[in-house]
This record gives structure tokens, C-alpha cells and sequence, in this order.
């Protein structure tokens, strides 16, 4: 299982905070596409992904355990 | 009180409390950001905002900017709050202080930090208006990634 984090208006598309998902192994990329496919986020080419608190690249893979997180483009300060 | 450097919190922020985090012996000048919610943004009335972090991974990258700013200068000490949750116009959002043994340094890296916050730290915020509410994403279109991403540079 991996735990997939949602924030901003991300959050209230998926309607939860977190997603538990039995995917991996599975690439960032290919999450990508499974997480548009079920939610339709619209811009998802401008969501930055995150795994285990590091901004990762679509080629890295998540494994089992890992958390990952869906980066809006921020809007802090 | 909280001693961290680096701090998200959903509390208001004091400034000599961050303020003191940075002063020291060796130091001659300390900087401070102050960023406040603002009532009018192009001619449109926020009644409050609403901010929301990846509080772990914020603090993270909070801690990387305050490395970043080591290795280009060397002599600086930062600590940078950030607060989260409901605030009214006119609260403190950000308190960023740096401090270094001499003043141009100073505001260098205090400018630099404010703008990396807006690059990679993990914090967003909703803005509440009479007619509506948005989660605010590129600000004044600056943070618009024409590759899809951030390029590595600005993440590291």
C-alpha cells in the first residue's frame, strides 16, 4: 500500500486528505495517469509529485510504504 | 515558544520571538521580512485567507532555503516562520530573519529566502472574497512551469 496525500483544491476534488492505494511498485508517471484517469484534475502537468517529502521525477519509482504527495504550484509567503 | 529554526505552526507569529532566534555575537546586521494578508489584491477585497501546508515536507524545504542561504553566504543564520489556518487582513503570514556580521548580506539573503518560499516550499492559500473563494495557485503568473515542473535548479 502506498498513502497518497491531496492538498489545496486538489483536497476538495478528491474530497478526502488521503488516499490509501495498493499500486505499487509503480512509477510516478504512471500514478500520474491512474490519479487523472480517476479524478480528472484538470492541470495535472502543472502538480508536482512528491515521495516521502522529496519532489521526485516522473521516472522514480514508489514503493510499498511510500508516501506521496500532490504538489500544487504553491502560494506561500 | 519555539525554538525551531524552521517552523510551520497554526498560531500567531511574534516578531522578536524569530527575531531572536538569529541574534548573536558575530552578527552586526539582522533583516526581517514581515509578510502580512493584504485587503485589496488588483482591485479585488479579500475578506480572510485560509493557508494549508504539507507541514513536514514545509519545514523541510524551509530548512533547505536556510542551506541554501549558508552556502552562498556563509556567514548568515536564518530562521523563517510561516503560519497556517484562518488569518484576518493585516496578520503575519511569514517572519523571515537573517542575520550576518554585516548589512548588504543581510538583506540579500532575506530577499532571496522569500523568493524560494514562493518556489518550493509547500504551502498554499485560499482566498476568501465576497463573492466567492479560490485556492490560489501561480501567483501573478509568475510561478508558471513551462516544462510541467519546476526545473531541477529550482528544486534543489
Amino acid at each position: 500500500m502506498i498513502n497518497v496525500l491531496f492538498f489545496a483544491h486538489l483536497q476538495e476534488i478528491v474530497g478526502n486528505e488521503r488516499l490509501q492505494l495498493d499500486i505499487a511498485p509503480i512509477t510516478v508517471s504512471r500514478l500520474k495517469q491512474y490519479l487523472q484517469t480517476e479524478f480528472n484534475f484538470g492541470q495535472i502537468e502543472q502538480v508536482m509529485f512528491a515521495v516521502n517529502e522529496e519532489y521526485a521525477t516522473d521516472d522514480d519509482v514508489i514503493n510499498p510504504g511510500d508516501t506521496v504527495a500532490l504538489i500544487p504550484p504553491v502560494s506561500g509567503g | 515558544m519555539d525554538n525551531k529554526l524552521f517552523l510551520i505552526t497554526n498560531k500567531p507569529l511574534q516578531l522578536e520571538e524569530i527575531t531572536n532566534k538569529v541574534i548573536r555575537a558575530e552578527a552586526g546586521a539582522v533583516t526581517t521580512f514581515v509578510g502580512t494578508v493584504r485587503e485589496f489584491t488588483k482591485g479585488k477585497r479579500t475578506l480572510y485567507l485560509e493557508y494549508d501546508a504539507y507541514v513536514p515536507m514545509a519545514e523541510k524545504k524551509l530548512a533547505q532555503i536556510g542551506e541554501e542561504i549558508l552556502s552562498k553566504w556563509p556567514d548568515a543564520k536564518t530562521a523563517i516562520s510561516h503560519r497556517i489556518g484562518r488569518l484576518e487582513i493585516s496578520d503575519i503570514a511569514v517572519i523571515i530573519a537573517v542575520s550576518t556580521p554585516h548589512r548588504r548580506d543581510a538583506y540579500e539573503a532575506n530577499e532571496y529566502a522569500i523568493e524560494r518560499i514562493k518556489q518550493i516550499v509547500p504551502i498554499w492559500k485560499k482566498e476568501h472574497w465576497e463573492d466567492g473563494e479560490m485556492w490560489i495557485g501561480d501567483q501573478l503568473e509568475q510561478n508558471q512551469y513551462p516544462l510541467g515542473h519546476p526545473s531541477k535548479e529550482d528544486l534543489q
